[in-house]
């Protein structure tokens, strides 16, 4: 059985690694400034990213229907091996639960996305306060949820390399020998 | 000619425009409407004014008599966002405490032909007066008339958005108004 990714997977893993803590902490951030120019342009700049994270993840999926990531140690125990596969099917959920809520708020909210000012995004839902307000928290929660999601996958692949001292975090770094 | 008589009674009655002595004077709030597009980065958001009165003297017969005056209570904005419409409302757009009504009033009114008309006239907003020509439609139904048109105006010839706002990479300087009046007449 290999035991490695391919540099796509592991590249799709890393540029989304950045752009979603990047969404997450703009995404906090933003929403607590007062109004002004500037943050209607983070606000633009976070609808961009969101969309091109949603385009990567539908990329990742493709890809990760058509290459199988390599098994989990068979030293681990069952119930952890579970734990992992839902860990990871919420991490895909979220990804694609997150652009999806923002983009329906923005929709419900009457504020169109245009990804980089030039391709507008057509709004799937008519412009709705109430519904916009409830996707809003919907997009709130779920950011929470990812927040807690992330930190224990991130300190699951710590304990995986520091305290199992196997080779599941470092068989995802980009340094290792890969085939495409 | 009797025939030729009755069709023009007939005529007359069908069509208000004929009637002449009417003259729609008495704007009717509820079917009316003022709105407005703005551009932020790139993206078109749709705002509105709830609250407007106008006077109006307008007789289809002798439209080139017709006299307008409009005003917009600012206050009543919906910029599509409650956080906008606090905005908009404070010193460095429309400055509500010290400026609650844009007027708009006409200094004639010229016939383009059919249902057209060009509205020259002045619109104050924010203390400057700017002049400007609303182009105007005007259908008659039943026993009132509707006055339709659309026009651009630029944000900045009135200091609307000052200060940080005074750019135009974040809110466009055009903002397309739009407007439906509709009127009774007597
Ligand atoms: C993976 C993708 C995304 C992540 C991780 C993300 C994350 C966040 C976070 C953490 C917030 C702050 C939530 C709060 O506490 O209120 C937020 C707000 C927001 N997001 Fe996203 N987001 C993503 C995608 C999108 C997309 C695709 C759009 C729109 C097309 C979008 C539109 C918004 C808007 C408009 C707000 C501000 C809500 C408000 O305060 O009015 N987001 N996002």
């Amino acid at each position: 059985m290999k035991n490695h990714y391919t540099a796509t997977a592991k590249s799709l893993h890393w540029v989304m690694a950045v752009l979603i803590i990047g969404l997450l902490a703009l995404g906090f951030y933003m929403q607590d400034l007062p109004l002004s120019p500037e943050k209607l342009k983070l606000y633009s700049w976070h609808k961009w990213a969101g969309v091109t994270a949603f385009l990567l993840v539908l990329v990742r999926l493709a890809w990760r229907a058509g290459h199988r990531p390599p098994p989990l140690p068979a030293s681990m125990p069952k119930p952890l091996q579970l734990a992992a596969h839902g860990g990871h099917l919420a991490l895909y959920g979220l990804m694609l639960a997150m652009p999806l809520s923002g983009w329906l708020m923005s929709s419900a909210k009457g504020f169109q996305t245009v990804w980089f000012g030039l391709l507008p995004i057509p709004d799937l839902l008519a412009k709705d306060k109430a519904l916009g307000d409830l996707l809003q928290n919907v997009h709130a929660t779920l950011a929470v949820l990812f927040v807690l999601i992330l930190v224990g996958h991130v300190a699951a692949a710590l304990k995986h390399h520091f305290i199992d001292r196997d080779d599941i975090l470092t068989r995802m770094l980009p340094a290792r020998p890969t085939e495409n | 000619m009797k025939h030729a008589l009755s069709t023009l009674a007939l005529l007359a009655a069908l069509s208000p425009l004929s009637a002449g002595a009417v003259e729609y004077n008495q704007v009717l709030p509820a079917k009316s409407s003022v709105a407005f597009t703005y551009q932020q980065m790139g993206v078109a958001v749709d705002g509105q004014f709830r609250k407007f009165s106008g006077q109006l003297s307008f007789d289809p017969a002798k439209p080139t008599a017709a006299r307008v005056s409009f005003d917009v209570e600012l206050a009543s904005v919906d910029t599509g966002a409650p956080e906008g419409d606090a905005e908009v409302a404070g010193k460095p757009w429309f400055n509500t405490a010290a400026f609650p009504v844009a007027r708009f009033v006409s200094s004639g009114v010229k016939a383009l032909g059919g249902n057209r008309y060009e509205v020259p006239g002045k619109l104050t907003i924010k203390g400057r007066t700017q002049d400007v020509i609303v182009p105007a439609t005007f259908t008659a139904q039943g026993a009132s008339g509707v006055f339709e048109g659309a026009f651009t105006l630029r944000r900045a010839d009135f200091a609307i958005g000052e200060g940080s706002w005074a750019k135009f990479d974040i809110v466009a300087n055009d903002v397309r108004l739009k407007f439906r009046i509709a009127a009774s007449g007597k």
